[in-house]
């Protein structure tokens, strides 16, 4: 027997790429662009939201059925505000240099679109199982996103990946800088995340053209 | 059929219990994590120190601290006294790095005596005297360390911000802008205190000339490098009946 139904298997799956909330939701931008210039905190910030959301999914679809309908969304706000400060802390306390680069982001995580969405499209009206699974579904095709423009924009950008020195040394002119090339220091301005996502946009829709709209 | 969670002393109750279990979740939290995020800030603080000073891991490029790993031994290594200046008193503390800057500027402000810390450390046979500064740039509190030698010249220097613009004043922090300041004089020729102005427009682009207590600013960055230019001046000048005191003896 297969470890999840097929049913469950697809709500991991569709959020990677056919149901990706950035390139087709075009939810939780904000936070691409804005921290994708080093592969490193790329990777932190999705583990980070991945946790919020796949906790966040849990815990609100556990209280599913005993949340007040007039204050939902505040439910929904404290949850996801809480969870966001306890990951903030960790981040504080076991790895202060990132969480000083990632700075006012972690906190941003409470307007990331779709953690909101997600509760209240998904967990509202699922059990927490299937939540769970929706919640790191979704965030798994928010890290996908996020490491993919992380890793041309560091490349591209700083001519280094996770801060090694992939592309010779700039400084020595070994590697490719021997040959004439200079890091593009364009890619570390946010303006070419949004190029990059929409590249990965254009890629995405011109091999599934079910996804095009009209 | 009215559902009951739609009642509204329901609604009430349900959310007086959640601030409740979600306050108690993060002060637990907040408590048990404590000790290990002062630890890393007393760290980060050691390498800063230590950084103006001129030891560092830097790259051509970028500024790069020493390992938090090696800061506290480095620290041992390189600052040989920690001074507090209280008036016309000195005195050696061991943990003088701790003192909280803001607060003692806000003391002096209500009329206290403001403690001044003061490291004296040793490199290459050279002594450095660094010191903490404290301001506010144009979002929020900036502040930094600056090295100097016993004729008030800079030695090194190490700016850090809250929230500065990034890309434009946030850009303090980086390597190009701190390093102008090495080899400035605070003093003018008369040995009356000037300061640093971080000037627009000025004649010397590249900071060839080292006395005339100015470095080239950050386009787009006006109120930042205000900032920067205010606290070298309001902070520094408290230090220098000390060097004045350090010349004649």
């Amino acid at each position: 027997m297969a470890l999840l139904s097929k049913k469950d298997s697809k709500l991991i799956t569709d959020p990677l790429a056919d149901n990706n909330p950035i390139t087709i939701q075009v939810l939780g931008i904000c936070s691409a662009l804005a921290i994708t210039a080093q592969l490193k905190a790329s990777i932190v910030m999705a583990v980070s939201v991945m946790a919020v959301l796949a906790i966040g999914n849990v815990v609100i679809s556990l209280m599913r059925n005993i949340i007040p309908s007039k204050i939902r969304i505040i439910v929904q706000l404290v949850v996801v505000a809480a969870l966001v400060i306890i990951v903030d802390q960790i981040l504080k306390a076991y790895s202060y240099e990132l969480s000083k680069t990632l700075s006012v982001f972690v906190g941003l995580i409470i307007t990331n679109c779709i953690i909101m969405g997600r509760f209240e499209a998904f967990a509202l009206a699922n059990g927490p199982w299937r939540s769970f699974l929706d919640g790191i579904g979704n965030a798994a095709g928010y890290g996908l996103i996020l490491v993919i423009v992380g890793f041309f924009r560091e490349l591209l950008g700083s001519g280094t990946l996770l801060g090694f020195k992939v592309l010779g040394d700039p400084i020595e002119k070994t590697g490719l800088y021997a040959i004439g090339y200079e890091n593009n220091g364009f890619m570390l301005l946010s303006p070419m995340a949004l190029m990059v996502v929409g590249i990965i946009i254009w890629v995405q829709r011109s091999r599934n053209k079910a996804l095009i709209e009209d | 059929m009215e559902n009951r969670t739609d009642k509204n002393s329901y609604t009430i109750i349900f959310a007086i219990g959640m601030v409740l279990i979600v306050g108690a979740l993060l002060a637990f939290t907040a408590a048990s994590l404590k000790p290990k995020i002062t630890e890393n800030q007393r760290i980060e603080k050691q390498q800063n120190i230590l950084y103006a000073m001129g030891v560092n891991d830097n790259t051509e490029g970028s500024a790069v601290f020493v390992s938090t790993g090696d800061a506290a031994e480095l620290f041992e290594k390189y600052i040989k006294k920690q001074l507090v200046i209280e008036g016309s008193n000195v005195s050696e503390d061991k943990e003088a790095y701790l003192i909280d800057i803001k607060k003692e500027k806000a003391k002096a402000k209500s009329g206290g005596v403001r403690r001044l810390p003061l490291f004296v450390g040793e490199k290459d046979g050279n002594t450095f005297y660094v010191i903490p500064i404290y301001g506010k740039g144009l979002w929020d509190a900036i502040w930094g360390y600056v090295s100097l030698d016993e004729n008030m010249v800079i030695q090194g220097a190490y700016f850090d911000h809250k929230g500065e613009t990034p890309g434009l004043g946030a850009n303090i922090k980086e390597r190009f802008f701190m390093d102008d300041f090495i080899g400035e004089h605070l003093l003018t020729d008369e040995g009356d205190f000037a300061g640093v102005v971080v000037a627009k427009g000025n004649a010397d682009p590249k900071n060839e000339n080292k006395t005339d207590n100015e470095v080239d600013a950050i386009a787009g960055a006006t109120i930042t490098g205000d900032g920067v230019t205010a606290m070298i001046k309001s902070d520094l000048k408290l230090y220098k009946p000390y060097f004045d005191n350090l010349k004649n003896n």
